[in-house]
This record gives C-alpha cells, structure tokens and sequence, in this order.
C-alpha cells in the first residue's frame, strides 16, 4: 500500500492530540504501520502512545548535539503501543525562537533519515493555530495529503476550520494536499451535529464522524492511555474504531475546499443560533436592564 | 570617444531622452513605467532633478543596493574602533562584506581597536529555533575576557534576529549592568528593513541618540570646551580621507573633537553634545542625528565638501564664516598655502584630461560632491545617480549639474550598462560589481566607494592622489590595446 500522509488540524484544546492518538491506536489494531511526528513545541502528540511524556525530541537533542546532523533516528523515534513508531519536532518554549523553523527542520531530518520508509501511515498532530509557515509545513508538497479538521459547535472552533480551509486550498493546486474532511468532537452545543454537516457542505466536504463527548476519555488520559487501550471495550472506543475505519476508507477522497467568506461563516451562525445579530444583543441587554429595574423597583 | 562632441544641450536632452526610452523598451510595460520615475535628464530650468527615489527596488532587476544592516554595521557602526561590533545572526552577513569599506584606524588591531576584525555570532539552526539571546550574552562575556580594552560593543542584528523576535535589549541591559555600565548597544537593522542601505543610516543614527547620547551622563565631565571645537560628522575615513580633512580643520585654528565615524571611538560620539559646529560631509548617513543636536543641544551644523580645490575653497571659507576672525584668517591661511600646490596638480594633470566625459553611479554623497573635483580638472560629468538618495540629495544634486546630465536613481544593471554603452564616456566612477563589466566593454574605471585601494581623495592632499588615479585609469596605453585586430 502507498503511503498515506494524514494531518490533523484545529483549534488549540479542541482534542487533536485526543483524537488523532485513539484514532491511530484503533488503526494499528486493523494492521496498519504508523508513524507519529507530532509538530507542536508542548510535545503531546505521542503520550498516549507511549504512555508517558516523549522527552527526546528532535529539536531538544539537536539542541544538545549542536545541529540536526548529528542526530541518529534511533535517538529521536520510540515505539509506542503495538508498535506505532513516536516522534517530537518539540521546540523553544513560548516567546523565544522560532518555533516554525523548528518543524521544518524536524520533519526534514525525519524524512531524510528514513523514518518514513516501512509505515503505511505517517500522521501530524500541529499546533492549533497555524501561526507562521513553519506550522503549514505538513499542508505542503510531498508531506500531508489528506487533513482532517478537527472541529466543534464552538464559534471559534468553526473560524479555524474555515481558516484551516483557506490554508488547504493555498497549496492544493501545487501540492496537491487534500481536505479529507471534518471530525466534530462533541462539545454540547445546540445543534451541533447539523451545523458541524453544514459547514462540512459548505465546505464542499464531508464530515467524517461525530465523536461523542465522555468522560472516559479523561479517565484514559490521566492513565496516559488512549480509550482503546484503557477500555477496549468501552462505547467510546468504538467510536474511535469507527472513526479509524473511515479514515481508512477515505483514502483519494479528499476534496480540494471552498473556504467561505466571513460574511458567508457569520451568516450560518446566526442561522444557527450559535451567534446573536447586534439588535437580538441589545434587545437581550434591555430587556435584562428591565428586569433588573423591576426587580429593584419592586 | 565621446559622441558628445559639441552638442548644444538641447541635442543632448533630446538624445538622453531618446535613450532612456530605448532602454525603458527592455521592460514588461508595468516594469518600465515604474522604471521611468527614475530615470531623467536635468533640466536647468527646474529647481528639481525630477525623479523618484528611496522607493523599493523592482524584483527581477539587478539592484547595485545593499540592505539596512550593510547600512549600519558597514557604514555607520563598523568604524568606530574602540568598540566590537557584533554581526548577530548567520556568518555570510559579515564575512562577506569583511573588510571591504577600507576605514582606516590608528590603533593595535585585536588590542584597542577592532576595525578590521571580523565579530559574528554564526547561527545555526538551533539559534533560530531556540532563539539566539543565550548565545549573545556568551559572546559578549567572550569578547570581555578576550579584549577587555574594547570600550563598547554593539549588536548588529542581521535579518533573523527580527523574524525570531529575539530581545537583544534586554541582553544588552543586562549585560551592559553586568560590565558596569559598558556600552552594550543593541541595533535593530535587520537587513529586511526598508529598502535600502538607507534606513540602516537613520535606525544608526537613532540608535546612537537612544543608547549613546541619553545614557552617556556625566561621563566625560572632565572634558575642557574651546570655543573652536568642531566635530566631523559623515566622513568614514576610506583610504584616510578625514585625516587629510582634519589637518585643514585643525591648521585653520579649530579643534576637532570628533570624528564620525572614521577612526572615529565612543568617546568622541559621547562628548559631540560639546561640539561647537557640526560639519556634515555625508549627509545622506548622518543628517539624522546632526539635525537630532541641533534640536536639543543647539549645535548648529554646515555641509562641506572637500572634493577638489575649488569645492574646498568655498567650503573652509563657509565654515569659518561660523566663526570669528581668527579663523576666518586661518582659512584664507591655509587656502593661499596649498594654492601652488593645487596649481601644480591642475597644471600637470589638466591637459591630459581635460574635456574627458564621466558617468558616476555611487552612494551618499559623491554622485554630487566629486563633480567639483573632475571639473576642476577640466572633466565633465555627463551622467550621475544614487543608490540610496532621497529626495533632498537630488535637490542638493541640482546645485552641482549642468544643464542635460543623465540622472538615474537606483539604476538597474541593465541600464546602467546600456547608458554607458550609448554615451561612452571617457570613465565611469561606481563599485566593484561594475568594474570589470566596464573594463571589459573597453571603458576606464575608477571605483567610487573604496576609492580603487587608494585614497584619500578628500582635502588638498587628497586631490593630487584624485587626479593621478582618474589619469592612470584613463591615459593607461591598454586602452590602446582593445580594438581587435580583425575589426
Ligand atoms: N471526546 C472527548 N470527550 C471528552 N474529553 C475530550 C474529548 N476529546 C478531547 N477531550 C479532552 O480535551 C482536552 C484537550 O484535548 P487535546 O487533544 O489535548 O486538544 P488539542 O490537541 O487539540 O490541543 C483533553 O484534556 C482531552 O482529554
Ligand atoms: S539582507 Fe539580511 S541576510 Fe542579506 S546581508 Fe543584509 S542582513 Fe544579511
Ligand atoms: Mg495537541
């Protein structure tokens, strides 16, 4: 099988790391060869894998060693769960340097070293928001073909998904990335399901599956484990393999996406409910004034 | 050689403007009508030289530019020689420009003076990825212990110091402390920023106002004023040129307190606030802070220009118009010394040069200044343009052209090669990127910016060294030698 180079995008704290680590735990289960590179300076992209924290990551040890050149792959890869393969870019800590450069660099001394040579998948977990072009790294030619956003009812989870968009079709014609879809990660917003497959449409995409919100999923994290591993048998799990199993099947159904206007986006919240125009605002501010007035008349 | 011979002004407008038009075809149609706000024949009837400048160069082009951090570190910064200047970021910044601006220095090199060495913090990777502060304050110790006589340090951020967004400030506050009270400056003159050399000058500048000037104090208190204490500002000392100034200063009755910034030391930036005069040779690099102590000290300044007996004339006579009759006596003093001298020189070298035609592309100030200079010794400038000018050089340019001289501003190669082709002049005077371009269409040469390794060029003693080098270029029997023997 070809190599499939999968990348998951979003919001920061909308449950990339989560999500994509159960996803690739449900996958290595079906026989599939995985190879994380997590691209965000926290690091937190493997530690459900190797249930602990990845201490060596690329760029603390070139940091070490002097440069990148003088790391061996040995040193920055580790096997994790069932044999997925676990890497860091890492990085500075907030503030400082050039965090960016830092993935480039760290997903080009992977490359080039062959930790992607006997792997059906490679998969990026980035950053949330794509803050400079070292974080579009993965979008670009010959690394992620197909990303998956990771999204929510939230407002703000749905402008990264719109933006994220807008980033996918930037290197679609001369890379050929592909948007494979959207993933909504419940988190209990009214119509949620309805408004996460809108904007799948409106994106001229789909959405993949809709992972409900439990806390399972924390039990398992503070055990530093996926679902799958902590409880394989939990409904959640299945969620996960069914979601790893669309993943699969997804494979050269990526679509190239149409980002909408902020116009367009505002609109369907308001459709939505999720946003109030400026008058249902005001008439809720007076109407709560009132009711402050009579009670305090009262 | 010349195709100009005994044309009236108006031929020669009615021909510049048919070339600039010819060449301005070489370009895609948006190009070119950026192009032509550059490109213009002096009109003597306009107060103006009539073409834009200080605007981003097109891409595509071949730009004789260079970048802010050439600008300060190059121009302004490197020769101050007391001080380490640090070239903060990757090595082919500063390795590559090492050495080439020719600021002579007195002093014991890698002692208490560090003109020709070459400081640079050589990121790698990891420095971008995890910021270079750390590496910074290390150099800095590094530097304290190997040259404790170095009376200052500075920080000349190269591109990627911006686009990390390390906090040098911060580093050199701190290190500055740590060293009591050291200077210890930090400048942000990363190579991205406008678009030119130019800014680099003006964010020097500024920076020398912010981290010498307002931190100096009372440091050199013990420094005795006299009523004749001038400072020399815009003058780098290529090839000595503001020692042979000096002497003419200094033999006229004033004191020179300070040189900037050739074989210039912190010392002397910190106690120009006592200057008495500013005389202001480079306007371009150092109008900002001359002007910035005119404000707030009252320091009243002049430009001068000591290319050529003539220009130097008028030059010590304005200068000591500034002053009583004491020196005004020196100036005519040290005119009527060195008039045989420069007699001497014109009569020698004027028949062999004289109706000689020049086209000049340099930086600063000289496409204006050496025009004096050659029509003193009979030569005219037929074409003349800047790398970096504003606005207000060409204003200043329009007090040195004749009427129907080419003006190109921020000329392309294209160009510049194409003018040269089609007026053949007798010499062209810009850098090393154009030399061996003009040798080789059989034009002589002289480079503009380093003087050719020779100099200095500047004062009395400079014009005879001026004179010989113009007739070594252009009376050289090679010239002969280039016509091919089947042709
Ligand atoms: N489906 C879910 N149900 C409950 N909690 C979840 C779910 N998905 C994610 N979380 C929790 O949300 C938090 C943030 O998730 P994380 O994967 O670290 O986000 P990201 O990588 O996008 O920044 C984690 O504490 C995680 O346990
Ligand atoms: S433009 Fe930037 S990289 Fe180039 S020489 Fe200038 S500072 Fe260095
Ligand atoms: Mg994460």
């Amino acid at each position: 099988m070809a190599l499939r180079q999968i990348a998951f995008y979003g919001k920061g704290g909308i449950g990339k790391s989560t999500t994509s680590q159960n996803t690739l735990a449900a996958l290595v289960e079906m026989g599939q060869k995985i190879l994380i590179v997590g691209c965000d300076p926290k690091a937190d992209s493997t530690r459900l894998i190797l249930n602990t924290k990845m201490q060596d990551t690329v760029l603390s040890l070139a940091a070490e060693a002097g440069s990148v050149e003088d790391l061996e792959l040995e040193d920055v890869m580790k096997i994790g769960y069932k044999g997925i393969k676990c890497t860091e870019a890492g990085g500075p800590e907030p503030g400082v340097g050039c965090a960016g450069r830092g993935v480039i660099t760290a997903i080009n001394f992977l490359e080039e070293n062959g930790a992607y040579e006997d792997v059906d998948y490679v998969s990026y977990d980035v950053l949330g928001d794509v803050v400079c072009g070292g974080f579009a790294m993965p979008i670009r030619e010959n690394k992620a073909q197909e990303i998956y956003i990771v999204m929510s009812g939230e407002m703000m989870a749905l402008y990264a998904a719109n933006n994220i968009s807008k980033g996918i079709l930037k290197y679609a014609s001369s890379g050929g990335v592909r948007l494979g879809g959207l993933i909504c990660n419940e988190r209990q917003t009214d119509r949620e399901l309805d408004l996460a497959e809108a904007l799948a449409k409106k994106l001229n995409s789909k959405l993949i599956h809709f992972v409900p919100r439990d806390n399972i999923v924390q039990h398992a994290e503070l055990r530093r484990q996926t679902v799958i591993q902590y409880a394989p048998d939990s409904q959640q799990a299945k969620e996960y393999r069914a979601l790893a199993n669309k993943v699969h099947a997804n494979c050269g159904n990526g679509t190239i996406p149409t980002p909408i206007t902020m116009e367009e986006l505002e609109e369907m919240l308001l459709d939505f409910g999720i946003m109030k125009t400026e008058e249902q605002q005001l008439a809720e501010l007076a109407a709560k004034e009132a009711a402050k007035a009579a009670a305090a008349s009262a | 050689m010349s195709t100009a011979v005994a044309e009236s002004p108006a031929d020669i407008k009615e021909r510049n403007k048919k070339l600039i038009g010819e060449v301005l075809e070489a370009y895609p149609d948006k190009s070119a009508k950026r192009r032509a706000k550059h490109l213009n024949t002096y009109d003597a009837e306009k107060a103006e030289c009539s073409v834009k400048s200080n605007i981003k160069s097109i891409p595509g082009v071949m730009t004789i530019r260079g970048c802010a951090y050439a600008g300060s570190k190059g121009v302004v910064w490197g020769p101050i020689k007391d001080m380490v200047h640090i070239s903060h970021g990757p090595v082919g910044c500063g390795q590559y420009s090492w050495g080439s601006r020719r600021n002579y220095y007195k002093g014991t090199t890698g002692v208490d003076t560090f003109g020709t060495m070459q400081f640079t913090s050589d990121f790698q990777e990891k420095d971008i990825v995890f910021g270079g502060d750390k590496k910074l304050g290390k150099i800095i110790d590094e530097i304290q212990e190997l040259f404790p006589l170095s009376k200052g340090i500075s920080v000349q951020s190269e591109c990627p110091i911006g686009l990390i967004g390390d906090d040098i400030e911060a580093v050199s506050k701190a290190k500055s402390k740590q060293y009591d009270g050291k200077p210890i400056i930090p400048v942000r003159c990363e190579g991205f920023r406008g678009v030119s050399q130019s800014l680099g000058h003006h964010i020097a500048n500024d920076v020398i106002r912010d981290w010498v000037f307002d931190k100096a104090g009372e440091k050199n208190a013990g420094f005795e004023s006299t009523p004749y204490d001038v400072a020399i500002i815009g003058d780098y000392n290529i090839g000595g040129d503001a020692w042979a100034s000096r002497i003419l200063l200094e033999e006229m009755g004033l004191r020179v307190i300070a040189q900037w910034s050739g074989d210039g030391t912190i010392a002397e930036l910190e106690n120009t606030p006592k200057a008495k005069l500013n005389i202001l040779h480079c306007y371009r690099s150092m109008n900002y802070i001359t002007r910035h102590m005119e404000e707030k000290f009252g320091i009243p300044w002049v430009e001068y220009n000591f290319f050529g007996p003539t220009k130097i004339e008028a030059s010590l006579r304005e200068i000591a118009s500034k002053f009583d009759d004491k020196i005004k006596e020196g100036a005519e003093r040290v005119i009527a010394k060195y008039k045989p001298q420069m007699e001497a020189v014109i009569a020698k070298y004027r028949p062999r040069l004289e109706g000689k035609k020049v086209m000049l592309y340099v930086g600063g100030l000289r496409p204006r200044h050496v025009i004096g200079a050659y029509e003193d010794l009979g030569m005219e400038v037929v074409g003349t343009g800047y790398e970096f000018a504003h606005n207000d050089d060409y204003q200043r340019t329009t007090h040195y052209v004749k009427d129907g001289t080419l003006i190109y501003d921020d000329v392309t190669g294209y160009e510049f090669e194409k003018f040269v082709e089609k007026v053949r002049p007798d010499l062209v005077g810009s850098g090393v990127k154009e030399k061996y371009i003009f040798q080789k269409m059989g034009v002589p040469f002289r480079q503009m910016h380093s003087w050719d390794y020779s100099g200095p060029y500047h004062g009395y003693d400079g014009f005879g060294i001026f004179a010989r080098d113009m007739d070594i270029a252009i009376n050289a029997p090679v010239w002969k030698l280039t016509k091919a023997p089947w042709s």
